[in-house]
């Protein structure tokens, strides 16, 4: 066992008393926390304070530099390269380039918020330290996990263990951290 | 959600308002968890065996068979030739590439039209568009005479300076079949990743913690990756969305650019997409109704769904036989003698009359018995209605493709179309690869998608009284 933690985890039944054991440890000040539940928290992300994800972004870029870029393409291969002159319509233009521009713009699209999510989760990883414990393969069933980072400048073992204790939380376990 | 609002007894929607539940059982998330993953984990059933080996034996050696010979001899192995130079590889697919834009309608635009129903047939109509499209995109790769040219169809920098020629809609075509497997496979996996973990989590060997766990790609469902997933999945959708107007308006392009009485009409591209949903909804409805019964998921994949999918299919029925009618319309108005020959010998042409009557009467006709509320009850009507549908809109493809181009303008052209046996080889061999990815994908991934169940579920519902608040009145 390594001397470096990662946190101290606690279990919760259900959305609602995660919820509000969020808002607590909100309350207390903590910063680096994070809740884990089986699917999507309705009001988790208010309560933790998320701004709006930036998956947009890179979708957005991801789209529109592939629009451009298949225009500009087009242009070139038919246009400037090796034009060759087909039933007399024009070498270039919007209506015939726009199609698969289009096309490629919702490919682009489509593969920056895929790979947006998965960046921005710092994904993929083999291992993560929570994985470790028997009870966190309940996470994707019907618990739900409240874990304070130790690197937290408020974390200190007893008064967050006892926090994590006064708000609800059952089987509070430190969680060391091998990588 | 209908049942967070019963706490305002007097604010209570009357019933006929009332939005169908997601999921109408009222178990505890844990239930939800263990009958969902339940076919996943428990042993092999007979019946998947029987379905499969014959589905794996076509798609492992007819399909291979009869592509080596097609490919090693040339196109003259099919029926196809002078004037009917799209055969069965083009009605195919264009079959195969409508069939997949029901999945996407209702994994995609039914989200965003926040029909919470459609989370539990989500995924599986989802699997459905991937593997169809999959089976599609054979087709014009192998319907080129030399296969082995097909990355000519790529814009790819050789020591030739050749450019693909973006003008033509069969260019455009390239792009978007292509672009519609891979968004349709990133949005099927996508939501499949926080399944793929519960899978994990649940494993008892480690050959299969390992390969879940691999593909779950390390989520632990963290609120941080709640929250990119949603926002990527609300993107995706969108997305998607686009591709179901998009993708079958494209193949209706290929068709409408060409001078072709018969196809040569601005209605195509809707004629396509509105054909491709109705399909669709019918291999929906075929594989469902077995799949819910043979997985014991009657709870889950309810009557109401089957009742709604009918009701979808009879609303794209109707549109599709407002289409027949504008188009014998306009066949007639325009006075066009070409066009008025070519509609006139759908019905009563010296060949391929019967085309149009299974047209007309199964996917216009037959799905009106729909609006009878005892038909749409009835599991096996409904299964059998379907797969006429499917058969029908295959021959509405007949009629499109090969009823337009045996008698064109020349009668010294006209000719005759028949298939030949490596066609229907062909054709047998996706139909089989198609059913054995269907089945090795709801033996071994979850076929509901679990958490997003689990999400719309009052027990996912943290301002409910199942969600855990303590005194909310139930």
């Amino acid at each position: 066992m390594s001397e470096k933690n990662y946190g101290l985890v606690a279990e919760f039944d259900s959305p609602a008393a995660v919820l509000s054991a969020a808002e607590k440890v909100r309350d207390a000040g903590y910063s680096r926390w994070d809740v884990f539940s089986p699917f999507p928290v309705h009001g988790l992300d208010k309560v933790m304070g998320f701004k709006n994800s930036r998956v947009g972004a890179f979708s957005f870029l991801f789209g529109a530099g592939a629009f451009i870029g298949t225009m500009l393409m087009i242009w070139y291969m038919n246009d400037f390269d090796y034009p060759i002159l087909i039933g007399g319509k024009p070498m270039f233009s919007p209506p015939m380039s726009v199609v698969p521009s289009y096309i490629l713009l919702v490919l682009a699209s489509a593969l920056g918020a895929f790979i947006g999510m998965v960046a921005l989760n710092q994904l993929p990883r083999l291992h993560h330290p929570l994985f470790a414990k028997a009870r966190f393969a309940l996470v994707s069933r019907d618990k739900f996990f409240l874990a304070i980072g130790s690197s937290d400048p408020k974390f200190s073992e007893t008064e967050t263990r006892r926090l994590l204790e006064e708000i609800g939380g059952a089987h509070i376990e430190m969680v060391e951290d091998n990588d | 959600m209908a049942d967070s609002s019963t706490q305002l007894e007097s604010l209570a929607p009357p019933a006929e308002l009332r939005r169908m539940t997601a999921v109408p059982t009222n178990r505890s998330l844990g239930w939800l968890t263990d009958k969902l993953t339940a076919f996943n984990e428990g042993k092999t059933p007979l019946w998947w065996w029987i379905l499969f080996l014959p589905a794996a034996f076509s798609a492992a050696v007819v399909l291979p068979a009869m592509l080596t010979y097609k490919i090693s001899t040339g196109v003259g192995v099919w029926g196809n030739n002078m004037p009917v130079m799209w055969g069965w590889d083009i009605i195919n697919f264009v079959w195969w590439v409508g069939i997949a834009h029901a999945g996407t309608l209702i994994s995609a635009m039914l989200f965003l039209t926040r029909q919470h129903w459609r989370t539990p047939i989500g995924r599986a109509a989802e699997a459905m568009t991937v593997f169809s499209v999959a089976m599609a995109g054979l087709y014009p790769a192998i319907h080129v005479g030399r296969s082995w040219f097909d990355w000519f169809m790529f814009p790819i920098p050789t020591y030739e300076g050749m450019w693909p020629q973006f003008r033509s809609p069969l260019m455009w075509d390239v792009f978007a079949v292509n672009t519609y497997l891979i968004v349709s496979t990133t949005f099927w996996y996508m939501g499949l990743i926080p399944d793929l973990a519960l899978m994990r989590d649940r494993s008892k060997t480690r050959v299969r913690k390992f390969l879940y766990g691999l593909f779950a790609l390390g989520w632990t469902g963290s609120a941080r990756q709640w929250h990119n997933y949603e926002k990527a999945y609300l993107i995706l959708c969108g997305l998607a969305t686009l591709l179901v107007f998009t993708v079958s308006s494209i193949v209706g392009m290929d068709f409408a650019t060409a001078q072709l009485a018969g196809w040569h009409e601005t209605i195509f591209p809707f004629y396509f997409v509105a054909g491709a949903v109705t399909c669709g909804f019918g291999m929906v409805l075929v594989l469902l109704i077995p799949l819910r019964k043979l997985c014991h998921l009657e709870d889950i994949i309810t009557m109401a769904h089957i009742d709604k999918i009918c009701k979808m299919t009879l609303m794209m029925a109707c549109i599709m036989g407002y289409i027949y009618i504008v188009e014998f319309f306009i066949a007639w108005y325009s006075g066009n003698p070409y066009d008025a020959w070519v509609f006139g010998h759908r019905m009563f042409g010296h060949q391929y009359w019967y085309g149009g009557w299974i047209m007309i009467g199964i996917n216009a006709s037959l799905p009106q018995l729909l609006w009878i509320k005892k038909v749409r009850r009835n599991l096996k009507l409904v299964f059998v209605i379907a797969l006429l549908l499917n058969i029908g809109m295959w021959f509405e493809r007949f009629v499109i493709i090969v009823g337009s181009l045996y008698q064109d303008f020349l009668p010294a052209n006209w000719g005759v179309y028949y298939p030949t046996w490596v066609d229907a080889g062909v054709f047998l061999g996706t139909l089989g690869a198609f059913f054995m990815l269907y089945l090795l994908f709801v033996r071994f991934l979850p076929m509901i998608p679990v958490s997003e169940v689990k999400a719309v579920t009052s027990q996912a519902n943290p301002h409910h009284s199942s969600g855990g608040v303590k005194g909310a009145k139930s």
